[in-house]
C-alpha cells in the first residue's frame, strides 16, 4: 500500500542528550495526522525504546517513519556491532548496558520485550560485526 | 486533584510556571529506572524521581505525565527545565523525601497506578 508519508532521523551513538529527539518529533508528526491516542501512546513508547537502544548499544543508525492507511512502521536500523544472542537479549530483566547509561536510568532490561509487548508486529534481524534491523508495525484499525 | 493542588500538598516550589497548572493530575508513581518508567508510566502521572537529566523529560511528555516531581530539594539541570517548559510539563521541586511525597499524596487520595495500565 502506498505510503502516506516517510521520513527518516539519523540517531548518534552515545547522544544520550539528544535521545529522545526523534521519538518526540514522530509522537508530534503522528499527532497531526489524527492517529488515536491508543497508538500513539504504543507508537511513542516502541519508539522511544528502540532509539534509546540506538543510542545506547549502536554504533550509529537510522530510525524510519513509515504510515500507510492501515499501519504506522517503524524501522530501525544500524550499522553495528550486532546482538550475538537475539533470545537472550529479549529477555526481561537482561542488559548489556554501559555503567554511564545504567547511571541515567538505563539499562533494566525492559527495552526489547517493551517494544514487542507495545507493537503489533515486531521482528528483530541481527548480524554481528553488521548490524541490527528491528522492524514494528502498529495497526491502525 | 491539579498540579496546583499538589504544588500546595508537598510544599513544592513550581520550576516551570509556563506549563498548565490546571492540568488533572490522574495518579503518582515513583521510580529511578527510566525503562522501567517507560513500561510502567500512565498519561496524567505525577512521578516522583531524583533523575534529572534531559531524558526524564522525554519520558515523561511521551507517556504524557501531568508533572514530575523532584524530592529533596535536589535541582534539576537548566537544560531539562528549558526541555519542559517547551514540552508543557510540569517540573515541581520539594525538600520532601519521595516516600514523604507519596504518602502524603495517598493520604490525599490520589490513587497509585492502576495495575492494568
Amino acid at each position: 500500500m502506498a505510503n502516506l508519508l516517510e521520513k527518516s532521523f539519523p540517531v548518534e551513538a552515545g547522544a544520550y542528550t539528544t535521545a529522545g529527539e526523534a521519538s518526540t518529533t514522530i509522537k508530534r508528526t503522528l499527532k497531526q495526522l489524527g492517529i488515536n491516542a491508543e497508538v500513539l501512546r504504543h507508537v511513542s513508547v516502541a519508539c522511544y525504546e528502540v532509539e534509546l537502544n540506538l543510542v545506547i548499544h549502536s554504533l550509529g543508525g537510522t530510525l524510519t517513519l513509515l504510515v500507510d492507511p492501515e499501519k504506522v512502521t517503524l524501522i530501525s536500523k544500524d550499522v553495528g556491532p550486532g546482538i550475538p544472542d537475539i533470545d537472550k537479549a529479549m529477555t526481561e530483566g537482561f542488559s548489556t548496558a554501559s555503567a554511564e547509561a545504567r547511571t541515567l536510568g538505563f539499562g533494566a532490561g525492559m527495552g526489547l520485550p517493551n517494544m514487542k509487548r507495545n507493537a503489533t508486529e515486531f521482528d528483530i534481524q541481527s548480524e554481528v560485526g553488521v548490524g541490527t534491523t528491528i522492524t514494528m508495525s502498529f495497526a491502525l484499525t | 486533584m491539579t498540579v496546583q493542588k499538589l504544588i500546595d500538598l508537598i510544599e513544592a516550589k513550581d520550576m516551570t510556571p509556563e506549563a498548565d497548572k490546571g492540568t488533572e493530575v490522574s495518579c503518582g508513581y515513583t521510580c529511578d529506572l527510566l525503562s522501567w518508567v517507560m513500561a510502567h508510566g500512565a498519561a496524567g502521572m505525577a512521578w516522583v524521581t531524583v533523575q534529572t537529566h534531559m531524558n526524564v523529560i522525554a519520558v515523561a511528555s511521551l507517556m504524557e505525565m501531568a508533572a514530575v516531581i523532584i524530592p529533596e530539594g535536589i535541582e534539576m539541570e537548566a537544560p531539562s527545565l528549558e526541555k519542559a517548559k517547551e514540552e508543557g510539563i510540569s517540573v515541581l521541586q520539594t525538600p520532601l523525601t519521595a516516600y514523604e511525597i507519596c504518602a502524603r499524596l495517598a493520604k490525599a487520595g490520589l490513587p497509585g497506578k492502576s495495575r492494568e495500565a
